[in-house]
């Protein structure tokens, strides 16, 4: 039997819908984990043994972590898929962004996992990937097709993929980023008693989450540099000129100069730590502003990318 | 530091505004301030004191980026001239205190001193290692690139500054929309719109001038993307300077190039071709004249002018639908292909104004002089197909469809800049990357004899970067000297 555009593409969006049920599977997984870990936190400060809770929450988490992976070959598989089904590389359009940019979210969350314990925030990792697809499949939901002839260059595709990976790390940054200012509170006022405390103080230390919040960063920080670059190269090519201030791009610089604000201000003493990561979150929500607020609310040149 | 970090912080809330504001030079829509003007009558001028709809060229925003620059070249200037220094001169002795460093290690061993040293050396050095070896101690760094990096990226910004600059002072943006069959030649007066910089010499564009012979177009015909475009391509026939005439096709992101001088295709449409004759039955207006598309099916709208037109001028506005069909609303277009043509036309007479010498726009009518054609007190209009003729009341003249054409609209650019820009791109980018890569760090070996004619060995790290030194270079270090397997004392590991 031979696969014609119009099966693949079916597959794609069967693939991508048991990608999201896994990873609402994962997600309960990882929640169920995270409240024995909230447990085993308490038991740790009154001193109250409670049975059995954190070996069974380890196998939750170990079981969440492989829903994650079986999830993320999932997704993997509906955006090869769709990459068949439209006879180009599948990130042409909005829908197609978001998928790859889950895509890139799971991935560097598990490349982050094989080496440093960071389980705790896989919780926030699939919520967010979950929350991601579930849009793309509601609002964002395009068939597969060619491309307008302005977006049919290799520039684009170049563009693209780094930009969508560049926002898929960040995505692991910012988590890591808001989880070290969870804990640093939790840390500084000694609240382990209270739900919220008691969360904070199952989360690892501020050392290792400031640690992933701060490899993420300077992982994707060249890339975005090099997406916004391509992006200019590829502005030259199709418009003549290679910066306009078209909202898209403003709003690329505007994420790229929040993220160098936060690494200077984790050079500078004084701005290290908790202020420093408000100038990622204020990257990470620029990032976020020119996917979706840009796309859908602003008009410019690049609008006809979007839905 | 808190400079930078400030500066940087107000660069990127200072360009927000010009991504939620209309802005003058930043044309996706070059109407777009005065309509915004229009609409926020209030408010519009106070903006625009403020620089709003001009934010990337406004005094403020370039006070934020040049004070950027002249507080990161004073920061890495001396810090030029520290890593001159640093590089130059041997690592440094090691602290007293080891144990306090990353990755300490400490063990006993049978072996001399002397021989540690050497076989210590002879590893880091074979690791590329800057190395200085005493009776005692081993000393070494590794990493300066990364700081050859950061100030390549740094210095790189200013170069890039340069690169924009060079095209703001002499290059040029224009535009043009040429018809099928219509020719331009580059000169000022050819174009349409034209945005000099301040130095552009507009008496000496690069000499050329093309013919557009056809405008291709293919769209989907079926499937969920039925009517997208597929291909656009403008088939050329130039001649630069005083060569041969030569056949070039434009398609978007291929642009024709003439010496820097670049013709991008960014957009095309429909130009009906209509025939008009005036009362006496003279034909005063002949050939296409461009309507523009309103949207992706290419519905256009435009006028008609012709005041050569005798008793009175005729003019005619209306639209133009390339796959005329009717739906609750009224006429639209269902393709934006030419599959059933149709011009849908009002009439007036009067004054076009031409006299006042005022000039016009092509695709507006000034109405101020001109009444509208009437039959039985009601504007008269009419749809015409291809080969059709509407025959005005009163016999004050007629139009004939007699095909359609398209144009092509070509934004011209010329950016000698732009060089500059991409090689400071590239070595800003590859800097970055080796600045955030790289760690540079120090390694420090110590051996003090012990009383049997052995050795006590002591090594460990320091990193001067943010990130811990690879621990396995301080592991294999311990293993090329035979050391312990597991750390023999307490040593401070990075991930305890
Ligand atoms: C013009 C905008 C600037 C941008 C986009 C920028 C960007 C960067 C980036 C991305 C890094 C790497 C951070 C890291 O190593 O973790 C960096 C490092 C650095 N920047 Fe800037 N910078 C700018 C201006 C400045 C200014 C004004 C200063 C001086 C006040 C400065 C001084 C430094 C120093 C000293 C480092 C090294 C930090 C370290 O050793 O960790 N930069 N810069």
């Amino acid at each position: 039997m031979i696969l014609d555009e119009q099966t693949f593409a079916q597959l794609s969006n069967g693939l991508v819908y048991s990608a999201i049920a896994v990873y609402a599977l994962a997600m309960l997984a990882y929640a169920a984990e995270t409240a024995g870990r909230m447990a085993g936190a308490r038991v740790a400060v009154t001193g109250t043994v409670v049975a059995d809770s954190p070996s069974r929450s380890r196998l939750l988490g170990a079981f969440g972590t492989s829903l994650t992976v079986l999830a993320f070959l999932l997704n993997l598989g509906g955006v090869v898929t769709r990459g068949l089904a439209a006879g180009r590389v599948p990130w042409g359009n909005m829908y197609e962004f978001v998928l790859v940019c889950a895509l890139a979210a799971g991935a560097a969350y598990l490349a982050f996992l094989s080496r440093r314990p960071v389980r705790a925030f896989g919780v926030w990792i699939v919520a967010i990937v979950l929350l991601a697809l579930g849009l793309a499949v509601t609002v964002l939901y395009t068939p597969a097709g060619a491309l307008v002839p302005v977006l049919d260059s290799y520039w684009l595709v170049i563009h693209v993929a780094a930009a969508i990976t560049g926002g898929g790390v960040f995505t692991v940054g910012a988590v890591a980023t808001g989880l070290f200012l969870v804990r640093h509170r939790q840390e500084r006022r000694g609240t382990a008693q209270a739900p919220r405390g008691r969360y904070a103080a199952s989360l690892p230390t501020t050392r290792t989450l400031e640690q992933v919040a701060h490899t993420a960063h300077i992982f994707a920080f060249p890339i975005w540099t090099f997406a916004v670059i391509a992006g200019a190269i590829w502005a030259e090519n199709s418009w003549g000129r290679y910066w306009g201030w078209d909202p898209k791009e403003t709003w690329a610089f505007i994420t790229w100069v929040f993220y160098a604000a936060h690494l200077h201000a984790q050079a500078t003493a004084g701005w290290r730590g908790v202020r420093a990561s408000w100038f990622a979150l204020a990257g990470y929500a620029a990032f976020l502003f020119n996917f979706f607020g840009v796309n859908l609310w602003i008009t410019g040149l690049h609008s006809y990318a979007g839905v | 530091m808190r400079t930078a970090v400030i500066l940087l912080a107000l660069l990127a809330l200072a360009a927000i505004p010009g991504s939620l504001f209309p802005q003058r030079n930043v044309a996706s829509d070059p109407a777009a301030v005065i309509q915004y003007t229009q609409e926020h009558p209030r408010l519009a001028p106070w903006l625009d004191r403020l620089g709003m709809f001009d934010v990337y060229a406004s005094p403020w925003f370039a006070a934020i980026y040049v004070l950027l620059l002249v507080s990161m070249t004073g920061c890495v200037l001396p810090r030029s001239r520290r890593l001159w220094q640093s590089v130059r001169s041997a690592p440094p002795p090691a602290p007293r205190n080891l144990a306090r460093l990353e990755g300490h290690r400490a063990w006993e061993t049978t072996r001399e001193p002397a021989e540690i040293i050497a076989t210590a050396a002879g590893h880091l050095r074979r690791r590329r290692f800057r190395m200085v070896a005493t009776a005692d101690e081993v000393r070494a760094e590794r990493g300066y690139l990364r700081e050859v990096g950061n100030l390549a990226f740094h210095l790189s910004l200013l170069v890039l500054l340069v690169g924009i600059a060079a095209g703001k002072l002499v290059g040029f943006e224009g535009r043009v929309a040429v018809t099928e069959g219509g020719a331009f030649a580059n000169d000022l007066s050819q174009y349409d719109a034209f945005s000099p910089s301040a130095w552009t010499d507009v008496d000496d564009l690069e000499p050329l001038s093309f013919r557009l012979e056809e405008f291709d177009v293919s769209y989907q015909t079926s499937g969920s993307n039925l009517g997208q475009p597929s291909q656009f391509a403008a088939r050329l026939a130039y001649r630069a300077g005083g060569g041969e005439e030569q056949t070039v096709t434009v398609e978007p992101n291929h642009p024709l190039d003439v010496n820097e001088t670049k013709f991008f295709l960014t957009g095309n449409g429909y130009a009906p071709v209509v025939t008009v004759r005036d009362g006496r039955g003279k034909a005063v207006f002949t050939g296409p004249v461009q309507f523009l598309p309103l949207d992706t099916s290419y519905a256009s709208d435009g006028v008609i002018k012709a005041p050569d037109a005798q008793p009175t001028q005729l003019a005619f506005e209306g639209f133009f639908l390339p796959t005329a069909d009717v739906g609750p609303q009224g006429p639209y277009s269902m393709f934006p292909d030419t599959l059933n043509p149709q011009l849908f036309l009002t009439a007036y007479t009067g004054d076009l104004g031409f006299a006042d010498g005022v000039p016009q726009s092509v695709f507006t009518l000034d109405k101020d002089e001109l009444t509208q054609v009437r039959r039985n007190g009601k504007p008269f209009s009419q749809a015409l197909s291809v080969g059709e003729t509407m025959q005005l009341p009163g016999g004050r003249g007629s139009l004939t469809f007699d095909g359609v054409s398209r144009f092509a609209n070509f934004q011209i650019a010329y950016d000698p800049g732009k060089e500059i820009t991409l090689a400071a791109a590239v070595v800003l980018l590859v800097g970055l990357t080796a600045s955030l890569a790289i760690r540079r760090r120090r390694l420090w070996l110590r051996v003090r004899p012990t009383e049997g004619g052995g050795s006590l060995v002591e090594v460990a790290g320091y990193s001067l970067t943010r990130r811990e030194p690879p621990p396995e270079e301080i592991a294999d270090l311990v293993a090329a000297l035979h050391g312990p397997h597991h750390s023999a004392t307490a040593s401070k590991d990075a991930s305890a």
